[in-house]
């Protein structure tokens, strides 16, 4: 069996690339984006993929790691953090596509129970729980944004003691899914889509409006699919599946 | 150098090894003797119940334990009714994840030194009138001691690695949960690389020590891991 011998492998191998299909106009774009957007971002691919050629690959991670990453060269073409934090460090320490940062979402927070049934100002003021389950301030915007709530309320001492805190809000809704918490700061874009959720949406008064926002990558400067995407998420078709997944959208 | 917050962690981290090595010895060394020893159907199970950690992720394993301590879950429920409460968000709830999380780092090294011993010098000794306490502490302890040895220390330092799980039932409460493991990482997530440098390397050098111990004393000994 001659024909099979090792030098005629490469060029099989070659001829059989050479074989996948790619069409003229076909750019392939590969974004970075905070986890607790996952949803939403599937549901932005797929549309806008229906009506595009090109093509995106979507990695999920927390804005802290992501961020790390980038600042080592990660190839990235367009960064989508939970918060507005690190993409102004990435546009002051020149990275990005100039005036390239923009607020693609802006969270909700809802006070949310598995235990309890209702959640509404009371409950927190009442203080019958044994914990309360907040995402850490330090490091998730959603927490520090419950900790400006508890704050308003003049909470935050009483409850002190009963804080548990997630490394993320994902870690906070299983901390409150699994009854470990009987009270939680979530995201109303975590509970939007559960049929019998009992939570208070808070009043936007009691805290600091949570965006999140996105830049384009320098290296993403002349690639057409990074571009045409963030067109797609300013559109109105856009914005509305952003808003279907319990975030506001106030693109200008 | 380090902020008091940081030495709170370290200390935290050491308490929650020795506790979890000393409980796992106590726990570890019986189901290591059974599974040396028995020829039971039951071996089999065992064995891969006690490997699961090596294979499962630590998050995956968190995610149970938070909902098998939850008020509604099985250990939860056995809590409660013996009047200790829940266990996640408390330091008893990071030792008991820890138990399962680090069993198979004790249970293998103690085993396979104890099948390394084979029967002979228990039946001498029993011949000679030793009962089985006797014989376990005068023959079994010396005769296995470089796998009890190792079993502490990957014991210990596995304990003391150990993040994914403790992010899931700890809570990062300081001087509760929050280990150093998770100090770190909060350094990292907030962009304070610094910190975390200093954390790790203290971290590293550790490691590095305990294994550097490790695999000095195993050289003289001769007993490889067969992890």
């Amino acid at each position: 069996m001659d024909k099979f011998r090792r030098e005629n492998i490469f060029p099989a191998i070659y001829a059989f690339l050479f074989l996948i299909p790619v069409s003229g106009n076909t750019e392939q774009t590969t974004i970075a984006v905070a986890s607790n957007f996952n949803g939403a971002m599937t549901k932005l691919v797929e549309q806008f993929e229906r009506q595009s050629p090109h093509r995106i690959r979507v990695s999920y991670g927390s804005s802290g790691k992501i961020y790390a990453q980038i600042q080592h060269g990660a190839p990235f073409d367009a960064f989508f953090s939970a918060d507005q934090e690190k993409p102004i460090k990435l546009e002051q320490n020149q990275r990005i596509v100039p005036d390239s940062r923009f607020t693609y979402a802006s969270g909700a927070l809802v006070l949310w129970s598995t235990r309890l049934e209702s959640v509404n100002q009371q409950s927190l003021l009442d203080g019958k729980f044994k914990k309360i389950a907040l995402a850490n301030p330090k490091l998730a915007p959603y927490g520090l944004a419950a900790t400006q709530v508890l704050d308003q309320l003049k909470l935050r001492k009483q409850t002190l003691p009963k804080w548990v805190q997630g490394e993320n809000i994902a870690q906070t809704y299983q901390y409150v899914y699994s009854g470990n918490a009987e009270l939680g700061f979530v995201a109303w874009s975590q509970v939007i889509e559960q049929k019998h959720a009992v939570y208070w949406k808070i009043p936007e008064t009691l805290y600091d409006p949570i965006h999140q926002d996105a830049v384009i990558l320098m290296r993403a400067a002349k690639n057409p699919a990074a571009i045409d995407f963030i067109n797609f998420l300013k559109s109105v078709e856009g914005r509305a599946i952003i808003e279907s997944f319990g975030y506001r959208s106030s693109i200008q | 150098m380090l902020s008091a917050a940081d030495l709170d962690t370290i200390g935290l981290t050491l308490r929650l090894a020795f506790t979890v090595t000393l409980l796992l010895l106590i726990i570890g060394t019986p189901i290591a003797w059974w599974l040396a020893r028995s020829n039971s159907w039951w071996k089999g199970p065992v064995s891969a119940i006690v490997a699961l950690p090596l294979v499962l992720p630590p998050t995956v394993i968190g995610f149970y334990l938070l909902i098998a301590m939850s008020p509604d879950g099985v250990i939860g429920q056995i809590t409660s009714f013996m009047g200790l409460g829940t266990l996640p968000f408390t330091f008893w709830g990071l030792v008991t994840g820890s138990i399962f999380y680090s069993l198979p780092f004790v249970v293998q090294p103690i085993q396979n030194s104890i099948e390394a011993m084979g029967n002979r010098p228990l039946e001498v000794a029993a011949t000679l009138r030793a009962g089985p306490w006797d014989r376990f502490f005068t023959v079994v302890v010396p005769m296995a001691k470089s796998g009890f040895l190792t079993a502490s220390i990957l014991g210990f330092a596995h304990t003391v690695g150990e993040f994914g799980m403790v992010l899931m039932i700890g809570g990062n409460i300081p001087g509760e949960t929050r280990l150093v493991s998770v100090q770190i990482y909060d350094y990292v997530e907030t962009i304070d690389y610094e910190s975390a440098h200093k954390l790790s390397a203290i971290m590293l050098l550790f490691s590095f020590t305990v294994l550097l111990v490790l695999y000095g004393s195993q050289r003289k000994q001769r007993q490889l891991l067969n992890l």
